[in-house]
């Protein structure tokens, strides 16, 4: 029998469209031809399948949209890990022995104090004096060393000797910058700032001409880590005409921006880059280039002057040999790169909320 | 109304996929399973994905026909998401035994077997629907999934008549039952 009316019949079949007369004849079909029967079980097996797959999928989309609307409006919330029960068990226990083992410390060291105090001979009294006041002077001269470290941290800070970079975003939670290498050239000072406007001291590790790619590793007392990174780096390769976003400060404050793919190789046939058609202005260089599931997949550096909106990316695979090569010259420098994306899923407005933390303005002095 | 009155229509409403009884449920029993992950080495997406997975668990069970829960849904909720974790834990080798108090637990072992073996098809069956590509895809979900009829199909998609859509529909199917069982009884 021809495969396609075999299939046409039991579909009907099965969605109950077939007459009494039609269903008997099928039926015994089905009883003397056992190829036929085995097909309709098969079939059936695989549409139930398949809807149940369908179910499930809107299932998930209901999960997700739930989660993130109770998450907005603040019903669920991150929560830190409580502490370790033993140790609290063990305090609770043991709270009574301590303090009456703590009280005879107290009370001995109080009173061998007091013996040694009144058997000691008295100390010259002078001597003790002039210890004191050279404490005295250091401290004088600490605090002016304070003062001057002061002087020189504002002498650095005002924007006027500041020359505007571009952008750079973290690859490593502990403070390893991505960016590009033609933004922090020929630099004897750079600067970061997060998108809540706080600057911080950082220094090139790593510098690749070749690839135009540059790593700063922020080196000041008061950055404080991330836990982890939203976003992780695609090792393969990109697909024409995916939707990619960018963040980044052509202006004194974080933009957003919206493209796609429109070339898998940069300028010139460039294989290292590919081109992104996305509006994008001087100081968006060092961007990051992130596809709808909130993973790299390149780095901005260029832009063609000869068209609008063409732009070229560092891809990702380029980025993380790059690394590699840094971490196989210098042991010192532990970068961990994130694989995996954990804003997958999300709606855009949440993915960047999240990725805006990780996107800094480099400020370069030359 | 009783709480087990209240519990059973909610399962009733989850059942059919409602929007409303995912909220309440969500509502009753995140902070629970948040808890259990997070004070067992996990990290707020797992919270999530565990939690998401233990709900898929407790839609299956509601759909089925043989369903019946006789404990409440919050010790249900638990029992899964804890019995998930552990075998998460397990699977990367941080393995530690989370504190807690065993007896408000109920057995879910069977259920959390099933749910690994849906769970392998459902996988099975994105993969294959991701590898055939279009327009084959939307055809073969608009006809299975969304029940439309060969006269809309073929209109919609611009075929010349329904036996040209028919004809295409048959080859998708074919590559798409070829691609799914081809993994599926690799696995079996």
């Amino acid at each position: 029998m021809d495969q396609i009316l075999l299939l046409d019949a039991a579909e009907r079949y099965l969605r109950g469209e077939m007459n009494d007369q039609e269903r008997a004849s099928f039926e015994d079909l089905r009883k003397t031809n056992p190829d036929v029967d085995q097909f309709v079980v098969e079939h059936h097996f695989f549409t139930e399948e398949l809807n149940r797959y369908a179910t499930v999928k809107r299932f998930k989309a209901n999960l997700y949209d739930v989660h993130h609307t109770l998450k907005e409006t603040g019903d669920i919330s991150d929560i830190k890990p409580a502490e370790k029960g033993r140790i609290v068990q063990f305090w609770k226990k043991y709270r009574r022995t301590v303090a009456v083992a703590a009280s005879i410390a107290g009370v001995t060291a109080l009173l061998i104090s007091g013996l040694t105090l009144f058997f000691s001979p008295k100390a010259p009294i002078r001597d003790i004096e002039e210890l004191r006041r050279k404490v005295n002077k250091l401290e004088v001269r600490t605090n002016s060393q304070d003062v001057q470290l002061n002087d020189v941290k504002k002498k650095i800070d005002p924007n006027a000797s500041v020359t505007f970079g571009g952008t750079s975003f973290l690859v490593d939670p502990k403070g390893y910058l991505l960016t590009s290498a033609h933004v922090v050239a020929n630099a004897s000072q750079v600067f970061v700032q997060n998108v809540k406007g706080q600057d911080y001291r950082a220094m090139i590790v790593y510098a690749d001409k070749k690839r135009d790619l540059a790593i700063l590793k922020i080196d000041d007392a008061d950055f404080r880590p991330l836990s982890s990174l939203p976003y992780g780096f695609k090792k393969s390769s990109t697909d024409l005409s995916e939707p990619v976003f960018t963040l980044g400060f052509p202006k004194d404050e974080i933009v957003y921006g919206e493209g796609y793919l429109s070339a898998l190789t940069g300028m010139k046939g460039d294989t290292m880059s590919s081109q992104i058609t996305i509006s994008a202005n001087p100081g968006n260089s060092g961007g990051p280039v992130l596809n709808r599931n909130g993973e790299v997949i390149g780095i901005l550096n260029a832009r063609q002057t000869t068209a609008e909106d063409v732009v070229f990316a560092i891809k990702s695979k380029h980025i993380l040999k790059s690394i590699q090569e840094l971490k196989d010259a210098d042991t010192a420098v532990n970068i961990k790169v994130p694989a995996t994306s954990s804003i997958r899923g999300m709606e855009r407005v949440q993915q960047v909320k999240k990725i805006e933390d990780c996107v800094y303005m480099v400020k370069v002095v030359l | 109304m009783s709480k087990y009155y209240k519990e059973a229509e909610l399962l009733k409403s989850l059942a059919k996929n409602e929007k409303s009884a995912i909220d309440a449920i969500y509502r009753d029993n995140y902070k629970l399973i948040q808890q259990l992950i997070i004070n067992n080495n996990g990290t707020e997406d797992d919270a999530r994905d565990i939690f998401q997975e233990t709900l898929i668990v407790l839609y299956q069970k509601a759909k089925s026909d043989s369903f019946e829960l006789n404990c409440q849904i919050k010790t249900y909720v638990y029992s899964v998401a804890r019995r998930l974790w552990l075998k998460r834990l397990q699977s990367n080798r941080r393995f530690e035994t989370p504190v807690d108090n065993i007896e408000e637990m109920v057995q879910v072992e069977e259920d959390v077997e099933v749910h690994e073996k849906l769970d392998r098809q459902y996988g099975i069956m994105r993969s294959a629907l991701g590898k055939i590509g279009e327009p084959c895809k939307s055809l073969l979900e608009a006809f299975y999934i969304h029940n439309k009829n060969m006269q809309d199909i073929s209109s919609f998609f611009g075929y010349t008549n329904s036996d040209n859509a028919k004809n295409q529909k048959y080859k998708c199917l074919m590559r798409l039952k070829k691609l799914f069982f081809a993994q599926y009884k690799n696995g079996n």
